[in-house]
Order: structure tokens, then sequence, then C-alpha cells
């Protein structure tokens, strides 16, 4: 094929740029087995790290005695607290500005509480050493309520005894962390006031975990010859962990090397500091040998970061025709035994102050009190910008509690609520400025979709059923609109321990016309090798295929903060769009020398610089990229690279409508998925395969919690579900079938337009699932009831709405 | 997730087998899948010096269909129940219960014998063989005796096989013609034991009805069954819910399982019911 022979449309095609249904680059070495995680590194003379675990939630350490462990064999050292303090490295700081114990430090304050770690010829001598290790501990009082730990004169925090000032502000009790408060308390509070309706409500969202299908892990490896280190690992943020790295071990920065192989998932909780990689890295420091260390399933669960647990008091104003006029939030966060949140530093409680929704809501107030209890530390992102998730439950369930006490139908009080689309840029009384949406054409499109109106009739007719004796099952219909904000974040108030959340990208282009491009983010699953390929290819016109991307080591990549948050394609995108740009503007003044005309007198086309009115007159980006290193062009340096740090100047706002259409058992509590839509506006696609494929497993990780999903606790502060069988995974069979749907509503101040789209569906299936439940047993007088919906406590809600007979 | 370690032994026949078990005393357990036993030695629930692994012994191995009777080898998997065509056809309890346990990777491996010698409350094939009135065979130094399934169960993981002792077949009444079938299970996902779980057999006056995961031990109810095989569905329904004897977990309250054991009683009679004649 001739490229003069091709039409415009045919060249684009062939670069597989954006809007292309590439398929992914990386499933090639995936679906073969032949990936590379932590767990795949040997280095040579490795030896593998075990922790000994707190059996007991709140306890004091009376002594640990290492000498049966180190009888053993093949054991090299047991390190505790105590030989970590002369290091200072007994304590770590958290990313919330709170410190975390290494090992136990005199007392433990969660089940699975790293207490001493001990390091070994191989895994197994490891293990086994583990369990010789003897601890004595002596239990104290245990708190597993936020209310109650707030009321208690039992201290978890002896180290924080007297601080009454914390890292967000003054602390009002031993066990109180911060106080957050957004909005106007008196001007909301006037407008309860004076409301004809206010529904108030307590919205629960449990305790979570991420659950990634590889677990927490790194591999330290101290060359004493070089003084370099090497720290491999499951890192959703490889460089911002060298930063911390340097700082709290005082080895030089550029004395540290931080690598992110393949991840087998992240989802938030990859994000956080663990003492894994502390142990790991002092142990390697110590041995002079690499030091391997990676979680098994259960203590993954029980203590990485954990999700949510958050319990937000809710009250919700409106007109008598439903005109929402004001929004009261009080949450109460527990947050474990220490602050391990991951948020931007002046964000203690996320976004959470998105919880106004996709509504037009004038006046509101958040206040959020952060607590510490005796669970394990974290509050992570779970698939979902920094408490945007528990934002999105609590505005769509505050929705429909207020639909009931206004006796209408949900679906249209949310319509003459949303946001018009001419009010875009929208500032919320909360203080955000949204930057696009349309959510009436989107909602429309979603309610015809599915049939609203003849699901409505169904149900009605299933209820007359039910009344009649004829059936036992429920029909429910989950109604969601979500807006998240995603994409942290502006450096001027978005950081992580004082490091911006710009990130980055290089790109390298190759004299034969191909390319590599490295960034700042790292992929754990989201196919970055792909997308980002193809935003290269749209902006320079050389073919994805013909692109490589790196990420994840810190000594080849340009800095960058990471992936989580949704924050790849609207900063990390963003930053490689403006690479791209750059290269194609060095490009156009060499296509100029070339064609022998002035710069201005060429222009872009698909893949190429044409002279204006002159099209068969033109130079591909393949034969500039030769004359670039191979011609000497007046005025021009060869090469032809560039990088770009991307601040972005606001977030994204991805939306969408998801409806779930849930049949329910009211005799078992067994729920079935009939139906579920999702709509997403996440702006401009980049891939609507990868797009498709995000929707699919986030919803269903959406499904796992509302119907199943929790990291529960016993009053003795006994995790309660360690193991999959008890923590719920979806497998194919549980997993229902999902219909995809999009708008387009492009950001105005993305580059490209795009907004993210990987956590959308955790944001908006939560609701959906859950209000789908509520839905079903709304006419029989139910008005709110926590997730998780498992079987039983589906059979709770039916049995005391007296369905049972 | 490592167990403790421990010495790897692969005999060939039952009297080799029990020969190790006798030398190594309580120190050594047999292996038949492991589906059951390495999630218990990874967690160290279970530890011991010698694993003597029955995957070698031919004898206990096949399924053989007789007109009254049908013998199970111990080491025949949970896949091979729902694949055999001639056992489907005998006794197509044991394939719509089959199919309710674990899932397809677990069945490939995991035994029938090993998911009745278990003792585990939460397997379904004790119950099962309650149902069905099997017979269990056992081998050991002193010889060769019969225990009746229904006599098998003592508590939780403890049950009338002495440590020395190879479950090697087991042996199950064909249901005259005319008899219904059903096994109901409630579970939370695929690859979870049960909620609870009811297997009946109705028909030709007669009855019988088990369940699983209701107490610690699987329930065989003869009041339950009798009332059944009188016609009177509640009476057997509430002689059952005496029987039980739940415990709270993480699959709900007392009270959410005692209900659920009624309706899957209930429904597996309905169906069992409508397949007899
Ligand atoms: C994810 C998962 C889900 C599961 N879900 C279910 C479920 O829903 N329902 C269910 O019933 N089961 C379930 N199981 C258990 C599974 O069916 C096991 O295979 C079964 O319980 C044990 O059989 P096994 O052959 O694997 O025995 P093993 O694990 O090898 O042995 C179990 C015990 O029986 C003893 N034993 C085994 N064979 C003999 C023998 N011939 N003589 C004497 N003692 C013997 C062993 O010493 C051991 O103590 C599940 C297992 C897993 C891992």
């Amino acid at each position: 094929m001739n490229d003069q022979t091709l039409t415009p449309e045919e060249r684009a095609a062939n670069l597989k740029g954006m809007g292309s249904s590439r398929k992914r680059v990386e499933d090639v070495r995936f679906t073969q087995g032949k990936g590379n995680y932590v767990d795949d590194i040997k280095l040579d003379g490795m030896l593998f790290g075990a922790f000994v675990r707190s059996p007991y939630a709140h306890a004091r350490v009376v002594s640990v005695n290492k000498e049966a462990a180190l009888a053993i064999p093949g054991v090299v050292a047991v390190l505790t607290a105590e030989d970590l303090a002369p290091l200072g490295l007994h304590w770590m700081p958290t990313l919330a500005g709170d410190k975390q114990m290494v090992l136990a430090d005199g007392k433990v304050l969660f089940q699975g509480q790293e207490v001493a770690y001990v390091v070994a010829e191989n895994r197994y001598i490891a293990a086994d050493a583990a369990e010789l290790v003897e601890v004595d501990y002596e239990e104290l009082p245990v708190l597993t309520d936020p209310f109650e730990a707030l009321k208690s004169d039992v201290v978890l925090r002896e180290d924080l005894a007297g601080q009454t000032d914390g890292a967000h502000g003054p602390r009002k009790h031993h066990n109180h962390i911060f106080t957050w408060e957004q909005g106007d308390k008196d001007a909301t509070e006037a407008v309860l006031g004076e409301a004809d309706v206010v529904a108030e409500e307590m919205v629960y969202y449990h305790r979570t975990h991420p659950c990634p299908l590889e677990t927490c892990g790194c591999v330290a490896s101290m060359d004493k010859v070089t003084g370099k280190l090497t720290l491999y690992g499951t890192f959703q943020a490889p460089h911002a962990i060298r930063t911390v790295v340097s700082l709290i071990s005082g080895l030089a920065e550029h004395n540290i090397r931080v690598i992110s192989p393949d991840i087998g998932g992240g989802f938030g909780n990859k994000v956080g500091a663990y003492a894994g990689y502390v142990c790991s890295v002092v142990a390697s420091i110590v041995t002079g040998q690499p030091v391997k260390w990676v979680e098994n399933r259960m203590e993954n669960l029980m203590s990485t970061a954990f999700a949510r647990d958050y319990w937000m008091q809710g009250k919700i104003a409106a007109t008598k025709d439903g005109k929402i006029t004001g929004l009261w939030c009080h949450t109460t966060a527990d947050h474990g035994g220490f602050d391990a949140c991951a948020d931007p530093t002046k964000f203690p409680a996320g976004f959470m102050n998105i919880c106004t929704g996709s509504y037009d809501i004038p006046t509101a107030y958040l206040a959020v009190d952060g607590v510490y209890t005796n669970k394990a530390p974290g509050g992570v992102a779970y698939r979902c910008s920094f408490r945007v998730t528990e934002a999105a439950y609590f505005i769509e369930r505050m929705i429909e509690v207020l639909a009931i006490k206004l006796n209408m139908d949900a679906a249209e009080l949310r319509r003459i609520n949303f946001i018009k689309a001419d009010q875009f840029p929208y500032q919320s009384a909360l203080g955000w400025e949204y930057d696009s949406g349309d959510y009436h054409t989107a909602w429309d499109k979603a309610l015809k979709a599915v049939g609203y109106e003849g699901l409505r009739a169904e149900q009605a007719q299933r209820i007359e059923d039910f009344r009649a004796g004829k059936t036992r099952k429920l029909l429910g219909i989950g109604l969601t609109h979500f807006t998240e904000i995603v994409g942290a974040g502006p450096v001027k108030n978005c950081d992580i321990l004082g490091l911006g959340m710009f990130d980055s990208c290089e790109i390298r282009i190759h004299p034969t016309g191909s390319a590599i491009a490295r960034l700042g983010t790292i992929s754990q699953g989201q196919g970055h090798a792909t997308t980002f390929a193809q935003i290269i290819a749209s902006e320079i016109g050389l073919p994805a295929d013909d692109i490589t991307l790196e990420e994840g080591d810190t000594d080849t990549a340009p800095y960058g903060l990471g992936t989580y948050g949704s924050r790849s394609t609207p900063v990390a995108g963003a930053a490689t769009a403006m690479a791209a740009r750059k290269i194609r503007a060095k490009a156009q003044m060499i296509a100029a020398y070339l064609l022998e005309v002035h710069d201005n007198d060429v222009e872009w086309d698909v893949d190429r610089f044409a002279v204006k009115g002159a099209p068969e007159r033109f130079k591909t980006m393949k034969e500039i990229a030769f004359a670039a290193y191979n011609q000497a062009i007046p005025g021009l340096e060869p090469g032809l690279e560039a990088v770009s740090y991307y601040d972005p100047p606001n977030m994204t706002y991805p939306f969408g409508a998801y409806i779930c259409v849930m049949e329910i058992d009211v005799d078992t509590g067994e729920w079935d998925v009939r139906q579920f839509y999702a709509l997403d506006d996440c702006g401009t696609r980049i891939n609507p395969m990868i797009i498709e494929g995000q929707v699919h497993g986030g919803v269903t990780e959406a499904l796992a919690i509302a119907m199943g999903q929790e990291i529960a606790y016993d009053e003795m502060g006994n995790v309660k579900t360690a193991t999959l069988m008890d923590f719920f995974l979806p497998t194919a069979w549980e997993t229902p079938n999902y219909t995809t749907d999009h708008t387009v509503t492009p950001s105005p101040h993305h580059p490209i337009g795009a907004k993210g789209v990987g956590e959308s569906p955790n944001v908006g299936g939560v609701p959906a699932f859950s209000n789908a439940v509520h839905d079903a047993f709304r006419p029989f007088g139910l008005v709110q009831s926590h997730m998780p919906h498992d079987h039983w406590r589906i059979w709770k809600i039916a049995n005391g709405l007296g369905m049972h007979g | 997730m490592i167990p403790a370690g421990f010495e790897y032994h692969r005999p060939g026949d039952i009297a080799s087998a029990i020969g190790i078990l006798q030398e190594h005393g309580d120190e050594a357990r047999v292996i038949a899948g492991g589906h059951s036993l390495i999630p218990m030695m990874k967690l160290r629930m279970a530890e011991m010096g010698h694993l003597v692994d029955l995957q070698a012994i031919e004898e206990l191995k096949g399924i053989e269909i007789g007109a009254d009777t049908v013998s199970l080898g111990a080491m025949v998997t949970q896949h091979e129940l729902i694949t055999h065509d001639g056992l489907a056809t005998a006794i197509p309890l044991i394939r719509e219960a089959a199919l309710q346990v674990a899932d397809p990777q677990v069945r490939y491996v995991g035994t029938v014998g090993g998911n009745v010698a278990n003792g585990d409350p939460g397997n379904d094939m004790p119950g099962l063989m309650q149902c069905l009135n099997a017979t269990f065979e056992l081998s050991g130094p002193d010889g060769r005796r019969s225990v009746a399934a229904r006599e098998f169960y003592e508590a939780a993981y403890f049950t009338a096989r002495d440590d020395e002792e190879i479950l090697t077949r087991i042996s199950i009444p064909v249901p005259g013609a005319g008899v219904g079938q059903a096994y109901e299970k409630q579970k939370r996902k695929i690859g979870d034991y049960a909620t609870a779980a009811a297997a009946v057999m109705v028909g030709n006056g007669q009855a019988s009805v088990a369940m699983t995961n209701l107490a610690d031990t699987p329930v065989w109810s003869e009041s339950a069954s009798n009332a059944l095989a009188d016609g009177d569905v509640s009476g057997c329904v509430a002689a059952m819910l005496d029987a039980i004897d739940p415990v709270a977990d993480n699959r709900g309250p007392v009270e959410f399982k005692k209900h659920v054991a009624a309706v899957m009683l209930r429904r597996a009679i309905e169906r069992a019911q409508s397949r007899a004649d």
C-alpha cells in the first residue's frame, strides 16, 4: 500500500490512535504467564523475610524472645523494634501526617500488626522461625467502634499523650485524629430549619479491602560496593516511594533506585508505605544481601490498607416540589490504629466534599471526624479517587431517602436537581469547580435504554403478585447518577507529604520513526502501554504499534506521583499529549526546512506536514524523524525528543448513569442481578475496549462491595473475614452481564479532553446495587439499611418488615 | 501460607499405607485430594510429621454399579461423581449434590472419601451419605469393618474411624424405582460451604432427609424422615428444625439459619416429590 494513495481517514486508522479499540499490548505476556511480578524476581543470595504478627487487637508487648527462632539453621536475623530504634526506623511517617510503628514498640494496636521480622535463607525456614518467636502479650481493652472510642477512657495512642494538635488541627479527645470542615455550617443549618422537607439518615459505608490479586511485596537489594539500594516492589507510586525512602533512611536519593515491575492490581492497596518495605531495606543493608518479602493473602487482608469505614450522618432539605435546598453531613471516620490514609495532605477526608454529587445544591456543610480504633490502618481509595466512593454513596442514598420522604419517583427527583449543562463550569457549595457535564442527556439516555417506565410497571405488578401470595421474589430498580472528581491534581492544592501531584512524560523519537515514552505513572493492569501510545500516535502521527512505553523505573522514568485516583490519564495523559506537541512543534520546523517553505506555510495532516494548499508536497513524521537525527538543519539542535511535566489547572469530573435491576428472594435473601446498564461519560475516549474492560472490572468490584465483601471484626478485634472463603470476591458465576454505554463531554481544560474512567464503575456501581436492594423493599417500608447486602442482611430486612409471616 | 515441614509417603497398596500409619501413630495422616487438609496445613491448624498419599493405591479407585448397591472407591474424585453416566442413572442425587460442592478445580482433585472422612460439618457428602443410608468400609491393623454413615459422625472432626484406619469404599443401596431425590443448597458464592443444605429422598411410602452445616455433625432425622414418609411435610420440617443446632458465623445468625434450613428443606422436598411417582 502506498502512503500517497490512502485517504486521511485510512492513514489515521493505521496509526491506531485515540478512539481505536487497539488490543492490549500487555496481554501478550500476561496471557502466557510471562509477566514479571515482584515474586518472580530472583537475585543471587536472596534472603526471605517473614513477619511475626500480633494475635491481639490491643495489647502490651511485654517481651519478645528470639532464641528459639535464631537457633534454627538458616535463620539469619530476627528484627524487633529495639533493633530498629537506633536507626530511628522503628516508627515511620504515614501519608496522612501521622506516624506508624514499623515493628511493635511496646504495644500493638490491631490484630495482625507487625511485631518482629524474621530473615532466613528461604521462605520455608522464615515461616517456621516466625512460629518460634515467643512474644509475651498483656491484653488491653479493645475499641472497635469509633463512637465508643471517642467516649472511652482507654488511650490507644499513648505516644500522642498530651498532643492536642494533630496534623490537621486540634484533637478533641485522646482517640480523636482530626476534624475537617467544609462549606457553610450556619447557612446550611438555617436552610434545614426553614425547609419544607428534611430527610435525615445515617449512611454507613462499611470497611472493606482492595484485595488485589497480587499481594504487596518487595525485594530490597543493597549493593555495599556501589552504595546503591535497588528496591523492587508493588508500588503504585515508585517515585514517591524513592523520596520517602530517602527521607526516612537518610540514603541519598540518587543512591536509591525504585522499580515497580508488573503489578497484579493495586486498587489503592499499593499506594502506602508498609512495614515490610522498611524491614526488608534494613535487613538488606544489615546483611548486604537482597531480601524478599511477599505477603500472604491473610496478611494482605488483615494488615495492609483497608478502604471506607465511614459513618455518614446526613440531612437533606428540599421544597415540597423536590428542589433540594441544602445538604448537611457529619462523618465519623474509623481510621484504625494509625492514620495511614492516602489522601492529598490538605484533604484529610480526601475529596469527600464532592458529596453534593450531580446536583445543584446551593448550600451545604460537611464535617469529618477521624478516629483511632483497634483496627488495621489504611483508608485508601479502593478503585476510586480519594473518598469519592463514600461521597457518591452518601448522596445517592440521601437522594433515595428524600424521594421516599417526598413520595416521589427517584429518577424524577434526580432530574429536577441535576446541574444543568449551561451551568458548567459549576461552582459547588463545597468548593469545587466542576469542569463540564451534561447530566440530563446522560440520564434520559439511560432511562430510555433500560425502559424505565416499563420496569416500574413490571415492579408494580410484582408487588401486587407478592401481596397476593403469587411470588416470593421482589424486583428492585437501583438508580445512580454519580459525579467523580479525579486527576489529582493541581499542585496549588494537591500534594502528598509535600510532593506536588503533577505528572510527567518523556518521549524520544528514534531515527527510523519509532519511539519510546516514559511516564511517572505505573500501570497495575490499566493498560498504559496500550493507551498512552495511542495518545502519542494521534498527536505525532507515528503508529501506536511503533511506540514502546516504559514506567516504574525511577532511574529512567521522569518523576511523577504514580497511578491511583484515576489520575494517570488526566495528569500523565495530559503530560503525554503536551510532550508530543513539543515534538510536533519541532517537527514542523524540520518539515518546513525540508520542504523549503516558511514554518507557517506547512500544516499538520494526520501523520505528516504538508504545504498549505499543496497537499501533495509533504514530509511524513517518519521522514522528519530521520532528518532530525541525520541532517544538519540550521538553527535546530539534532534529535527529536521532549519531556513535559504537567500540573493540571483543575481536576476532571467524569460522570455516569448506572441502573441495576435485581431480583430478591425474601425467604433466603438471595439476589440475582438481571440487568446492569452503565453509561459513562469520561470525556474523550482513548480506547473504547479498554474503557469497557475497566467498567466491567469496576462494576464487578462494586458488586462485591455492595453485596457481600467486608472486613468484619468481632468485639475482641479479631478479623472475621481474613480468607477468601469469607471475604467475597465474585467469580465468573456471580458476575452479571453488563451493558455499557456512553456520552462524550470532553474536559475543557485537558489537552485531549479526557477525564479518566478506571474508577467510575466502582463509584457508580456501589450505590446502584445498594439502591436496587433498597428499592425492592421501599414499597414495604424500608428507608435505610447498611451494606454489605449479603443473604442474611437482606433476609433481616425482610424479616424486620414482617415479610416472613 | 506455608505449612510446617513433613515427610511424604506414597504407598502402593492399602496394607502398606496402614503400616505407615501404625509406625508413626498420630504423627501421620493420610492425604487424598488434599483440598481440606492442605488449607489446614497452610494455616498451621494441622501439623503432622508424615503425610501418606493415597493417590497410588488402585484398590481405592473406581465406581461399581450393581443392581442393588453402588460402590464408590474412597479415591473417586468429586468430578467423577458428576461425569459417571451409570452413577447418574442409578442414584441421581449424588450427581446433583456433587455439582453443589466447591468449584470445578476443587472437584477435579477432591475425593468422595476425603469429603466424608474429613468430619467437617461444612462438607456436603456426609449428609448426602446419611440420606442415602450409605455404609463406610474401613481397613485397619485389625482388619476390615463397616460403619453406617448415620453412625459415623461424633462431633466436628471426630468420627468413628480410628487413626490407623483408612476408609476404603462407600457402599450405597440403590433407591427403588419411584423414589424422588433432590439436593438443595444455599451458599454465598461458588466454592462456598452451605449456609444450609438438604438431601431428600421420598417415594414408595418411604423417606429420608438429612441436612448439612446446621450442627457440628450432619443431621439425619428419623422422625423427620418418618413424617415425610407419611406425607406430613410440616411435621418433617418441624422435626428437622428440632434436630438441628446451628451456630452464628459469617453466613448469619442462628435465627436466619433456622429459617433458611426450613426453606431449603421444603424446596428439596417439593422437588423430590415432583420426581417421585
Ligand atoms: C475452595 C474450596 C471450597 C470447597 N467447598 C466445598 C463445598 O462446598 N462442599 C464440600 O463438601 N466440600 C467443599 N470443599 C472441600 C473439598 O470437597 C475437599 O476435597 C474434601 O472436603 C476433602 O477431600 P480431599 O480428597 O480433598 O481430602 P483431603 O483434604 O486429602 O483429606 C481430608 C481429611 O480426610 C482424611 N482422609 C482423606 N481420605 C481418607 C481416607 N480414604 N481414609 C481416611 N481418612 C481420609 C485426611 O486425612 C484429612 O484429614 C471445598 C474445598 C475448597 C478448597
